[in-house]
């Protein structure tokens, strides 16, 4: 535990710093708020952007930010020396991946706060996101353990997050994609914030969620299996 | 004590490491001074547990290095080059985040700042220091949680001689707080003036080891003195009664400048018996 902590300091201190990363974490909640108290227009739905936005922050920040961090620390060396001092590669993942997600927690509570949000509607809507985060943090975990460095991590990490994050808005325009959405956790999610007066998940959605989790934590087992923290 | 017994290593089908049987005592810098490519970095991995290997087995204050665990580890310090500071992290920082692991106050933090000479510049970002700085960094995580055993990989290749010469007194010092430190070389000045007892690794084989003196002396076969005289002459005198007659005669003439035995450096011992040299 002392060794997780010891990760998610650090990892604090070093995202002040880091601006690529930080970009990840503040850009759609940034946007999200921006646009929803300047942009209005006539007859638009009710929090419009936030429900546009909030399933690509989900699918992005967490691939994007977790497969970067741990890329970086393989390519510079600093995971290996982390190892050595006998930091596990749990311990160092749990850090990372919880540092992950309260930066995304926490940035989702203030937007969808300051988009008006609250009540049971708000609960309902941060335990669905909480449970995408998770998601979208094994699979950014599972490629960064699978890259030797930040090139390789980007080059995996750019198609995936655009598959998750965009196959819901394009389902929306096109019925033939919208079948083979249906199957991503991150369409479930869009079509459960986009319910009418209340967030909610069925129980298709529910399986297909789980279904989604089980298979990326396969993956990410896989990945650990097979490069593992360690190696090289 | 740090020992390896007959162990082999290859990669790809190719041996980097063969049959190398060595021991390092407590108390002692044992060196490993080898031409690049010789295979130094392989046996600090395989040593320090990061490595696997196919035959022999190695021991380290007594346990296999098969069967290292985390508790083992905490043990020791290690400096490579391909363990990385945290770029944007300054000096303190970098070295909080293991004091952290280690379970190391700030004072102690301060204390090794101190001793590396970065008291100063704890608040600078890693990135921003210089390649001298960098190692001194890299030796103060190294020393920070005080272990018993160090693996030194060519801790001051590339820097310019002073920063060398900063860099030996800090090892010097953990030799005399009671380290056992194991440090790999290409450098023959370095193992001639840090190491207690050395060997020379070539392609992955043990060549021969000794104190750095006692090698030297063991392969002076020529047994020459060189004689520098005040007029300029230099002469070559063996070691027979004759010459000493005549270097008597020198001395006693007062046109004595300098007078040397001419035992072959670390270098020409390598050379010897390899054929090649340890720097290129
Ligand atoms: N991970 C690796 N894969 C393949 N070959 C390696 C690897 N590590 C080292 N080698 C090879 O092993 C030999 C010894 O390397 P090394 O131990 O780094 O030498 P030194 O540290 O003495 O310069 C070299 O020929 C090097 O190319
Ligand atoms: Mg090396």
């Amino acid at each position: 535990m002392n060794e997780a902590r010891a990760v998610l300091k650090k990892q604090m201190i070093d995202t002040r710093k880091n601006k690529a990363v930080l970009i990840q974490f503040i850009l759609f909640p940034v946007m999200t708020i921006v646009m929803t108290l300047l942009v209005k227009m006539d007859d638009m739905p009710e929090f419009f952007y936030l429900k546009l936005f909030s399933v690509m922050y989900l699918a992005m920040a967490p691939i994007t930010s977790m497969s970067a961090i741990i890329s970086e620390e393989k390519e510079k060396g600093t995971l290996r020396a982390l190892m050595m001092s006998d930091v596990s590669g749990a311990a160092y993942l749990l850090g990372i991946g919880l540092y992950d997600f309260f930066c995304c927690m926490a940035c989702t509570v203030l937007m969808s706060r300051v988009c008006g949000l609250e009540g049971d509607v708000w609960r309902d809507y941060l335990w669905i996101m909480a449970m995408g985060f998770l998601i979208s943090i094994v699979l950014g975990s599972a490629i960064g353990v699978l890259s030797k460095n930040q090139m390789n991590a980007t080059s995996l990490s750019v198609p995936i997050m655009c598959v998750f994050s965009f196959l819901p808005m394009i389902a929306q325009f096109n019925s033939t994609v919208e079948k083979i959405a249906k199957f991503f956790f991150t369409e479930q999610i869009y079509l459960a914030l986009n319910r009418e007066k209340s967030v909610k998940m069925d129980i298709e959605g529910i399986s297909i969620v789980m279904a989604n989790a089980i298979l990326i934590l396969i993956f990410f087992i896989l990945a650990y299996r097979k490069e593992g923290l360690k190696k090289n | 004590m740090i020992q390896a017994m007959n162990i082999s290593k290859s990669f790809n089908g190719k041996k980097v490491l063969d049959k190398i049987t060595m021991e390092a005592r407590d108390g002692e810098i044992f060196g490993l001074l080898g031409p690049s490519g010789a295979g130094k970095t392989t046996l600090i991995r395989v040593l320090t547990g990061q490595l696997q290997f196919e035959e022999g087995d190695a021991f380290v204050m007594g346990k296999s290095v098969k069967e290292l665990k985390g508790k083992d580890k905490k043990q020791f310090g290690i400096m490579m080059d391909d363990f990385g500071l945290y770029d944007r992290l300054t000096c303190y920082q970098n070295l909080r985040v293991f004091a952290d692991v280690y379970g190391v106050n700030d004072e102690d933090i301060y204390e090794v700042l101190k001793e590396v000479r970065l008291e100063g510049a704890e608040k600078k970002e890693a990135s921003k220091l210089s390649k001298g700085m960098k190692e001194r960094l890299r030796l103060a995580r190294a020393f920070l949680h005080r272990p018993k055993v160090l693996f030194l990989d060519e801790p001051t290749s590339g820097l310019d001689p002073q920063t060398a010469n900063e860099i030996h007194d800090m090892i010097l010092k953990r030799k005399n707080d009671g380290c056992i430190i194991f440090l790999t070389t290409h450098n023959m000045h370095e193992a001639e003036k840090l190491c207690d007892r050395l060997v020379l690794l070539n392609d992955g084989h043990i060549v021969e080891e000794g104190a750095p003196q006692e090698l030297c002396l063991r392969y002076d076969h020529q047994k020459r003195i060189q004689v520098v005289m005040k007029d300029g002459r230099t002469r070559d005198y063996s070691f027979d009664e004759k010459s000493g007659e005549e270097i008597g005669r020198i001395i006693g003439s007062g046109n004595l400048l300098t007078i040397h035995s001419k035992e072959p450096t670390l270098e020409t011992v390598f050379m010897e018996l390899t054929g090649r040299r340890l720097e290129v």
